[in-house]
């Protein structure tokens, strides 16, 4: 049988990229770099208490008082174990990823839903990026952007990003037709009809998509540590490495906590506009 | 120069529709050009005009192309080949820029399922053209208060559109047409969604709106007793070819085709011809002037019982009897007056021949049909209403 040397073609790529984009990749690097930084800053300068005050209160608002009551006594809890900066680090990691699938995968999912050729072309590579296994995107990763938060960064966007790029497509060809219709026979531009009726009206499915990407990337803290992004994962891994199960238990109680905390609240962000 | 012209519009689905046209041109059916090319025909060759302030009502079966050719009126569907001119200018050739301002100043739409905006309130949803003609908030609001009072749904600005039956969500759609102040309305089924007794209720709001308005409104619909109820004139489409238009009478009266004749056979027609159409000239009329003598000569003439008396403007006086007439002329105190019966039924042209069954067997007289100002138009005796009603009227009406 023969081979094909999938893999080496992949790895000339790759070298080809580094080559010739060494500029383009540090200044991505840069930005990620002071982003998440900036984050981190905010998170950790601000007090724990008022942080977990904020946090109840915001879900508090959106999701009932139950949730309120549980954010804040989850949120204290990762305290008392002494995992509040490892939180907090994760936290910046995720807000950062976040915000980058949502400004690259809002705009590529109208694009998407407006054009039948990108949607056919996009579907299978968006597949294909939440599909592969997650270690695979520490490789070129690491290649590119060294150890540390920042390739942590890059997988986790490459892999959480689908679910928005989708659900911002299905939201916005889900608004029913007679209602783009009527939109148009009262003489909106292409423009006036994105912004005022197809994305409010997709807004619910992309917040269901954001709720989705944000777990992804929850799921991607203990991968992205093995490269050296910190945080809790880092917390977990010791826990694994050093087998003190404690401490892994620990840690992984406090991803679940956040994780739970920021999907209750996405999730009724999408409800409350349904 | 008519409000909306529509000039040998053609709209053909599929991948080459230029390709089709001359086939179409030749007569093949669309049948056929679906089983030879796979292009779906929407409107074959649709001409008509619309008068300002007039009802113009489109009605088909489903599939006929109702809907392509409304949409091809304000380019939602873009028109294969044809004109269609609103206040004489054609929006087909024009650019998009022009487009969009004739959407927005000439025409307004309201659709089968009311296609309003969820997630705005009631208010938002009337003032929505307004808003996307770029209107400051006060004169948004202002114009879609009016027009939310004018469909009267005052109270409602701050629900929700779930919030409000269907009858009301598309009071709603048609006062977001009404608040842009556009001469045109098009409505796609407008009431087809709703269940008949709120839908009757729409229809007589509409015309009673219309009365007011005087607005250019092309009306689809697939009910023929909606179509003969409101429209004027009526155009009656099959597959995508326009067979007839005429008012909903000329329709009632001469089908063109056996199509048509065959959507028509069922309607009843006590709830759509009315007095006007039945009446009879009202040849044998009394000026009160000419006196008593020559009432009962005249009614002597035409063997007849009784008479109308009319002044000189023929404006209804009264009824008198012969046997009264006879008696005064006997005791020689002629006087029209002492004799004049004033309690005479009228109706207006316009009245349907269901309302007029009571009236006429409810009277010891004929009806009157009369105009606003009380001038004699014709008369309907027992026989015409009957006759009407199964459609053999002679028409010297
Ligand atoms: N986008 C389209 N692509 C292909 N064919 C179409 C399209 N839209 C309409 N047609 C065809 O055009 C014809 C007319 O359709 P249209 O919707 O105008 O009918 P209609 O009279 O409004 O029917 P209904 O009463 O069901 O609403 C039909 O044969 C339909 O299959
Ligand atoms: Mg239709």
């Amino acid at each position: 049988m023969v081979r094909i040397p999938l893999g080496d073609y992949v790895e000339i790529f790759i070298d080809w990229l580094t080559d010739n984009f060494a500029g383009f990749f540090e200044g991505i690097k840069n930005a990620l770099e002071a982003t998440i930084n900036g984050f981190e800053w905010v998170f950790s300068t601000i007090p724990f208490i008022l942080m977990v005050l904020i946090f109840a209160a915001i879900a508090w608002k959106v999701a009932g008082r139950q949730t309120g009551i549980f954010t804040g006594l989850g949120l204290w809890l990762i305290g008392s174990m002494e995992l509040w900066n490892a939180t907090m680090q994760t936290f910046a990691l995720v807000s950062t990823a976040t915000a980058i699938a949502l400004i690259i995968g809002i705009p590529l999912g109208i694009w998407m839903s407006r054009s039948n050729t990108l949607d056919k072309i996009l579907r299978p590579v968006l597949d294909f990026m939440q599909t592969m296994p997650a270690f695979v995107y520490l490789i070129p990763a690491v290649y590119f952007f060294d150890l540390g938060p920042v390739p942590g960064a890059v997988a986790t966007v490459i892999f959480a990003m689908p679910p928005v790029v989708r659900l911002t497509s299905l939201g916005i060809r889900q608004v029913p037709k007679e209602v783009i219709e009527a939109s148009r026979s009262f003489g909106s531009t292409s423009s006036q009809l994105l912004y005022k009726v197809q994305i409010p009206l997709a807004m619910p499915t992309i917040l269901a998509g954001l709720n989705q990407t944000i777990l992804l990337s929850l799921s991607m803290v203990v991968i992205s540590a093995m490269i050296g992004s910190g945080g809790l994962g880092d917390v977990v891994l010791k826990g694994i490495t050093q087998m003190r199960i404690g401490l892994g238990f620990e840690g992984g109680l406090a991803v679940v906590i956040l994780a739970m905390v920021l999907d209750r609240i996405t999730q009724n962000l999408g409800q409350k506009r349904a | 120069m008519s409000k909306v012209e529509v000039k040998n519009v053609y709209k053909i689905f599929g991948p080459t529709p230029q390709n089709i046209l001359p086939l179409l041109e030749k007569g093949t059916t669309k049948n056929e050009i679906l089983k030879k090319t796979g292009h779906s025909v929407g409107v074959n060759n649709a001409s008509f005009s619309v008068e300002q302030g007039e009802m113009f009502v489109v009605m088909g079966l489903s599939g006929s192309g109702k809907s392509t050719l409304i949409r091809c009126l304000n380019r939602l569907i873009e028109p294969t080949a044809g004109q269609v001119l609103i206040d004489g200018q054609d929006i087909v050739g024009c650019d998009k820029n022009t487009l969009i301002e004739i959407r927005r100043k000439k025409m307004a739409m309201v659709f089968q399922n009311f296609a309003l905006l969820p997630h705005r309130t009631i208010i938002d949803n009337v003032a929505f053209g307004l808003e996307i003609q770029g209107k400051n908030q006060e004169e948004r609001k202002e114009k879609a208060q009016q027009a939310l009072e004018l469909v009267g749904l005052k109270g409602y600005e701050e629900s929700m559109p779930t919030e409000l039956s269907g009858g009301m969500q598309q009071r709603v759609g048609l006062a977001r047409a009404l608040a842009t102040d556009a001469d045109i309305l098009l409505m796609d089924e407008a009431f087809s969604a709703l269940d008949p007794l709120i839908r009757k209720e729409m229809q007589d709001e509409l015309l009673s709106l219309q009365v007011k308005m005087q607005k250019t409104i092309i009306f689809i619909t697939h009910d023929l007793d909606e179509a003969l109820k409101i429209g004027d004139r009526i155009a009656i489409m099959k597959d995508g070819v326009i067979v007839q238009i005429g008012t909903p009478e000329e329709i009632l009266e001469n089908p063109a085709n056996e199509y048509v004749r065959e959507f028509v056979q069922d309607v009843n027609r006590a709830r759509v011809v009315t007095a006007a159409s039945i009446m009879k000239r009202a040849d044998t009329l009394v000026s009160s002037k000419e006196g008593v003598r020559v009432a009962v000569r005249k009614m002597k003439e035409e063997s007849i019982s009784s008479i109308f008396v009319v002044n000189k403007e023929r404006q209804l006086e009264g009824i008198i009897t012969i046997d009264d007439a006879t008696e005064q002329i006997k005791n020689r105190k002629e006087n029209i007056e002492k004799i004049l019966n004033r309690d005479v039924q009228t109706v207006s042209p316009d009245t349907l021949i269901e309302e007029l069954i009571p009236m006429v067997l409810n009277s010891r007289y004929p009806l009157v049909v009369v105009d606003e100002n009380r001038k004699v138009l014709g008369i309907i005796f027992k026989a015409s209403v009957l006759a009407g009603i199964i459609g053999e009227e002679d028409s010297d009406g």
